[in-house]
This record gives C-alpha cells, sequence and structure tokens, in this order.
C-alpha cells in the first residue's frame, strides 16, 4: 500500500475471508472445539455453549497462565449456532478494561462447502463504535509476536487445516 | 491460474492498487463512491474491481440495495507467509550446513 492516511476503522464492518481445503465440519471444530482454537491463532481455549443465549469464553491457554495471565481473555454470547454453516456471536476483550468498556461487537463466521474439497471461511465482524477492537481485529498498532488480527488468525487457522501444523512468521525463531 | 497468478495480476495494475489504498482508508464503500474517485467510466472500475474480487482480495456484501466493497488483505497474509517461510528457512538451513562444516573441520 503506498497511502499514508489511517485507516478509518471503528466506523465499519470488517470482512475476512479464506479459502480451506477441508471440509465445512472441519473448520467448525476448529471454530468452537478449545482441542483445537488452542493450536491456531491466539491459541485461546473457547468455550461455546451451542445454542442462542448460550455463553462464549475464550479462556487463557496453558502459556498464558504460566506468564501470569489468566481466566477470561475473551467473552460474549451466542446469538445464532447453525452447525457447520454459520454462527454469530458477540464478542469483547474482556481482559483489557479499557477494552471491556467499548461493549460487545458482532462476530459472524460463515462456512461455505465449495468444489473439490475446498470450502470458503467468511469472518464478518461488525466494530461500528468499537476503534479498540477494530484496530486490534485489523492488526494494527501490534508489533511481531503480539500477532496481527484476523488476517494472521486465519492464515494460521488454513495452514493447522492443509497441513496438520501451523504455520506463521508471527513469533517465528530460528530451529536452532 | 493459481490463486497466487489472480493475486499478483490484480496487484499488478495501478488503479486496482488505488482501490484497494482506498479500502484501506475506509472499507466498506459502494461502487459510485469509488468511482467518484477515478477518472474512469463506471464499466471500468466494475471491471477492476471484479478482477479484485476473483483474486479474493475484495469482498462483497449485499447492504439493503447496495453492494458494498471490503478490503481483504488475507490473500496477500498467504503469499507473504508462503514466501517468507520459504526464504528464511533456506537461509537457516544454510546456516546450518555452515556449522556442521565448520565444526567437522575443527574436529
Amino acid at each position: 500500500m503506498t497511502t499514508t492516511a489511517a485507516p478509518d476503522i471503528g466506523t465499519t464492518t470488517q470482512i475476512y475471508r479464506v479459502f480451506i481445503r477441508a471440509t465445512p465440519q472441519k473448520i467448525w471444530d476448529a471454530i468452537t472445539r478449545p482441542e483445537w482454537t488452542q493450536r491456531f491463532g491466539y491459541g485461546l481455549k473457547d468455550e461455546f455453549e451451542l445454542r442462542p443465549g448460550g455463553a462464549y469464553r475464550g479462556h487463557a491457554n496453558e502459556g498464558m497462565i504460566a506468564m501470569g495471565m489468566g481466566g477470561v481473555i475473551v467473552d460474549g454470547e451466542v446469538i445464532e449456532s447453525d452447525p457447520p454453516r454459520k454462527l454469530v456471536i458477540t464478542w469483547r476483550m474482556a481482559i483489557d478494561p479499557s477494552m471491556a468498556a467499548e461493549g460487545f461487537t458482532r462476530l459472524t463466521y460463515q462456512i461455505d462447502e465449495g468444489r473439490g474439497g475446498v470450502s470458503r471461511l467468511s469472518v464478518i465482524h461488525d466494530l461500528a463504535g468499537r476503534p479498540g477492537h477494530a484496530a486490534m481485529v485489523a492488526g494494527g498498532e501490534q508489533g511481531p509476536g503480539a500477532g496481527a488480527g484476523w488476517t494472521w488468525i486465519l492464515s494460521d487457522l488454513k495452514s493447522l487445516l492443509e497441513t496438520g501444523e501451523q504455520m506463521t512468521t508471527v513469533g517465528w525463531t530460528p530451529d536452532k | 491460474m493459481t490463486d497466487d497468478d489472480l493475486v499478483f495480476k490484480a496487484l499488478a495494475d495501478p488503479t486496482r492498487r488505488f482501490l484497494l489504498d482506498r479500502l484501506f482508508e475506509r472499507d466498506g464503500r459502494t461502487l459510485t463512491e469509488l468511482e467518484s474517485e477515478l477518472e474512469m467510466t463506471r464499466f471500468g472500475v466494475m471491471k477492476h474491481l471484479r478482477l479484485l474480487e476473483e483474486a479474493g482480495l475484495v469482498v462483497t456484501q449485499r447492504s439493503g440495495r447496495e453492494k458494498l466493497h471490503y478490503l481483504n488483505p488475507v490473500p496477500i497474509r498467504l503469499i507473504h507467509d508462503r514466501w517468507i517461510d520459504k526464504f528464511t528457512e533456506r537461509r537457516v538451513s544454510a546456516l546450518t550446513d555452515l556449522k556442521r562444516q565448520l565444526e567437522e573441520d575443527s574436529a
């Protein structure tokens, strides 16, 4: 990008999309089951009550707890659960008081099955009036190692489901 | 054409990069808004947006009667991950080889 203008985030929706060689059910499981959610992106131990009004909690993983960051990192509520096609939840950074004070955002996962065993995962994040959350999920103002929002998370998820392991340059360190 | 080819082709045009820059500044724009910033026919802008959409760099969403355009940076990230990982891996293995060679020489 050649522009130097600051992105006008926080006033709109952000949409991220990735094509993954996996069934909708595998993608659904990766998003909703803690044994999978800990293996990509920030690696939270996610816990969903998959019914309208059910609770959503993203718990600290063991690495975070070891660094002294425990408890519920992200929280929200399930609005719609239509496995393995569509999940709508509210979503908020609970661990950070200033972020938590912004209130909940609305997050939709849409999974569409295509030809040749390739599915399309769309993340539609409604962040209107939530500039702190919008900057975070857009990957803004975070150095390497802190992650880079949805773009990084979805790239990591694709690698995990297609190769069985994470492949990311964030936090990359030499093997030897 | 592979997915990567579509992305590189889409990025190879200044008008399309201009459109991505506008969406980076503010997401969720209509064709009319994007068109107003370009000296180009509506048809021309539509053609560029379609190529960006085919490459996955733009995602559209209907909102009432309007079609909104969103920037999707994920394909660029995927290319970054694939290529950067490939090159850093080679550099690391070259250093590993050098280390082994030096250790063997000094043994």
